[in-house]
């Protein structure tokens, strides 16, 4: 029998004003193998825990129950109260009277009633408690991050620069990510590449750094600490060593008509390319699917004219093993599509853009080397209308349901840039609301208005019809009461963001949990922004949410010292709450290692004494301690019973219903 | 109930998810003609001001084209609230709304008489 002290908190009233905390521990007091029980206005204060502390030297105590707020507060609080004073911390049960009774129950009487059973329980359970020591495991101190937008270089930047070797995994052949197809950057307007390049290029110079480009992840196992990662380096049918990224080959392909993904389609480039001037590495890459040599054996100029002689058509997809002990998602963002808002006639006239693909179109390095001219006659537009919320805030199946907070902002700029430089052109910009929080970034929004004499209008954009070369815009005024009929060159539409494409599968190789919009989701929304709640993944950028250059940056940094928190450590505590099969129960049917979402659980042939000195080997469940996460998938699923989890075993539980039931 | 709640119940619509971006009213084909246009039309169920409403000739001119019901990025559809207005007004016992006087005056050749007589039945409540 257990020599069990009970301690009742108040929470102030939070519980005190709902659970007659005297009666409480009162009654638990009655129940066998209770030797102390009191209350107290805060257990957690130090006067509280040192009052537990020295009841338990006291009374020579073997178990604890705190009936409290719930474990995720306090548990660990009360577990290192219990392991000062010389208790085993997993002889300690949280009975949660405050979430789970004092908060939803009106009635004081069953809220009280309710405690005491909850407290019963409790007692229960430590009466089959046994001491747990928790084992350690070591940490491999290197980083990967996966994504090289701004994002994953800062995080990449950050970890190298505490002395830590990271590595960063792009899919495409560059790194740099949305950035570097942004022209200027609000509210400050400098240059996107002036600032971005140099981190591009501090990031492959580090020797901290190793940068996978044109390569994806294939294959994510193991745990915090020790992650197995199998990374696919895609074939670009040029060797990296030899490559000197000269371009020569760039300008002699005679495939001219690849649509160049850099400008968004705007304009094309050759089968074998370099993204940008400015790409790192500066390497080119043949395009398979638009190279003549490799699709139909005939061609070869490219390997002509390389004097370096890196031309390797042969090439095949490599994989490369790697050991880490965190990983940092940074996969970013896309546009969303707008096939489904075609009002905006957004299929039917090339003079409707996106803000992205206006973006190209105002950039010194873009398909018009930065004369704005329309897409379809190369002239220039006299009247823009900008229409805010395109995909954004939708309830209605077509779009998102969230602010993709970037676009009041980027309009802004754009509609600003747009007056600068042609001071001639009617801007427009249609809005539901103007939100602007942050720094610097209402008093840009008014200078647009102000200084820059942009036409703010409260309301949307109805329809746009292309008609003799004009875009027809009906649209509503409704502040002035008006419905608007302009005659419009160019429209550019504000389109919702999303998370890439790639981030749900790589959250199912990571285990790690997203929400409905496939955005990453973080341990706690307000006091653990940047890490995943799966132990050892940590999130930057976008991927977790929508959010500009400036909180990408900060995020992407706040990430890299939870990283670096992370490897500091030589070995981690495990949690001693694992799975433990009893092997002579175990009947090897594999269900347990089925479900095990760790990959915890192996199977082994084992001997076995039999009767009359004979050994017989049977095929028995292990489970690796260091792995197992304490689910308990496995005890559930076993048909024989022969599994179970330490600190939450069968009995126990039994043992607590009973309790309840009573 | 009262007007506002029947309009409420037969259209189907909740005024409060209307975010007043006015997308309705910039799709309306028929706003020249309107003395309250689509998004208002949102705005006054939603505050009750609905005798404004339910004595407007603009509720008519509604087409029923459904612009602003295909649209709204909210999915209130204002069209079908016009349509439940109509239904209340009409539905309206004591209101006589076509008098036997005045129907010799709007009779015309062309109308089927059925449809005078019909007309008569279903407005003379």
């Amino acid at each position: 029998m257990q020599r069990i002290g009970v301690f009742v908190c108040w929470c102030g009233s939070n519980i005190a004003a709902t659970v007659d905390v005297e009666q409480v521990s009162r009654a638990l007091g009655k129940e066998p193998g209770v030797v102390f029980s009191t209350n107290y206005q805060y257990m957690c204060s130090q006067a509280g825990q040192d009052l537990i502390a020295n009841t338990i030297r006291d009374y020579a105590l073997t178990g604890v129950v705190i009936c409290s707020c719930s474990p995720r507060m306090h548990e660990a609080t009360f577990r290192k109260t219990c392991s000062r004073a010389g208790l085993n911390p997993y002889m300690v049960e949280i009975a949660n009277i405050r979430e789970q009774c004092s908060w939803i129950h009106k009635e004081k009487a069953t809220a009280t009633e309710k405690a005491i059973i909850l407290g019963r329980a409790a007692i229960a359970k430590v009466q089959l408690n046994a001491p747990l020591v928790a084992g350690t495991s070591p940490v491999k101190k290197r980083a990967l991050v996966i994504g090289g937008g701004i994002a994953g270089i800062q995080t990449a930047l950050d970890i190298a620069e505490a002395g830590f070797d990271v590595d960063i995994v792009e899919k495409k052949p560059t790194i740099g990510g949305k950035m570097t197809q942004i022209d200027k950057t609000f509210p400050t307007l400098d240059c996107a590449a002036c600032i971005l390049t140099p981190k591009m290029v501090d990031a492959a110079q580090n020797e901290k750094i190793h940068i996978y480009a044109y390569s994806e992840i294939e294959k994510i196992s193991g745990f915090v600490g020790n992650f197995r990662v199998t990374i696919r380096k895609k074939a670009r049918y040029v060797d990296e060593a030899k490559c000197t990224g000269c371009g020569l080959c760039t300008e002699k392909c005679p495939q001219k008509k690849v649509p160049n993904e850099f400008n968004l389609g705007l304009d094309t480039r050759r089968a074998i390319y370099i993204p940008f001037a400015q790409a790192v590495p500066k390497l080119a890459t043949i395009d398979a699917n638009y190279c003549t040599m490799l699709k139909t054996g005939k061609c070869g100029v490219c390997s002509k004219v390389c004097t370096a002689g890196a031309i390797d058509y042969k090439q095949k997809d490599t994989f490369v093993e790697e050991e880490y002990g965190a990983i940092v998602a940074a996969t970013g963002f896309e546009p969303i599509k707008l096939d489904k808002y075609d009002e905006f006639a957004y299929s039917q006239s090339p003079d409707v853009v996106t803000s992205l693909e206006f973006e190209r179109l105002m950039n010194a390095a873009g398909p018009t080397g930065g004369v704005l001219l329309r897409p379809s006659d190369k002239t220039h537009p006299k009247t823009i209308v900008f229409v805010q919320c395109v995909g954004s805030r939708c309830a209605d199946g077509r779009g998102k349901s969230y602010c993709s907070k970037i676009c009041c902002m980027y309009t802004a700029k754009h509609a600003m840039l747009c007056r600068e430089k042609y001071p001639d052109t009617d801007v427009y910009v249609f809005y539901i609301d103007v939100r602007t929080p942050g720094k610097n970034f209402d008093e840009f929004y008014r200078r647009a208005v102000e200084e820059y004499g942009v036409h703010y209008v409260k309301g949307m954009v109805g329809k746009v019809v292309p008609q003799d070369g004009k875009l027809k815009v009906q649209a509503s005024d409704l502040l002035g009461g008006r419905q608007l009929h302009i005659d419009a060159d160019m429209v550019v539409l504000a389109a919702a963001i999303e998370p890439d494409k790639s981030a749900r599968p790589l959250a199912t190789m990571l285990t790690a949990s997203m929400d409905t919009n496939d955005f990453f989701t973080e341990a706690h929304p307000k006091l653990r922004p940047v890490e995943s709640p799966t132990a050892g993944i940590f999130l930057s950028g976008t991927c977790q949410g929508p959010k500009d250059i400036p909180e990408t940056v900060a995020q992407a940094s706040a990430a890299a010292a939870k990283v670096i928190g992370l490897l500091a450590k030589d070995s981690l505590t495990c949690n001693p709450c694992t799975a433990q099969p009893d092997e002579q129960m175990c009947n090897g049917c594999s269900s347990c290692e089925k479900v095990c979402p760790y990959g915890a659980i192996t199977y082994a042939d084992k001997e076995f004494r039999g009767p009359n000195r004979t050994t017989l080997v049977r095929r028995v469940a292990q489970v690796n301690p260091a792995v197992c996460q304490g689910c308990g998938a496995c005890t559930v699923a076993c048909p024989s019973g022969a599994m179970d989890l330490k600190g939450f075993s069968n009995a126990q539980i039994l043992a607590e219903v009973d309790a309840i039931c009573r | 109930m009262n007007d506002l709640e029947t309009i409420r119940r037969i259209s189907g619509v909740n005024p409060r998810r209307c975010m007043k971006c006015g997308k309705c009213t910039a799709s309306c084909p028929a706003y020249d003609q309107m003395e309250y246009h689509p998004h208002q039309f949102v705005d006054m169920v939603e505050t009750g001001h609905i005798d404004e409403l339910l004595h407007s000739k603009g509720i008519y001119t509604c087409l029923s084209c459904f612009a602003c019901v295909e649209r709204c990025p909210r999915s209130v559809e204002p069209a079908k609230l016009i349509e439940a207005v109509r239904v209340v007004f009409l539905r309206r016992v004591g209101e006589e709304h076509l008098h036997p006087e005045a129907v010799a005056a709007l009779a015309d050749p062309e109308i089927p008489q059925q449809a005078v007589t019909s007309a008569f039945r279903k407005y003379r409540k």
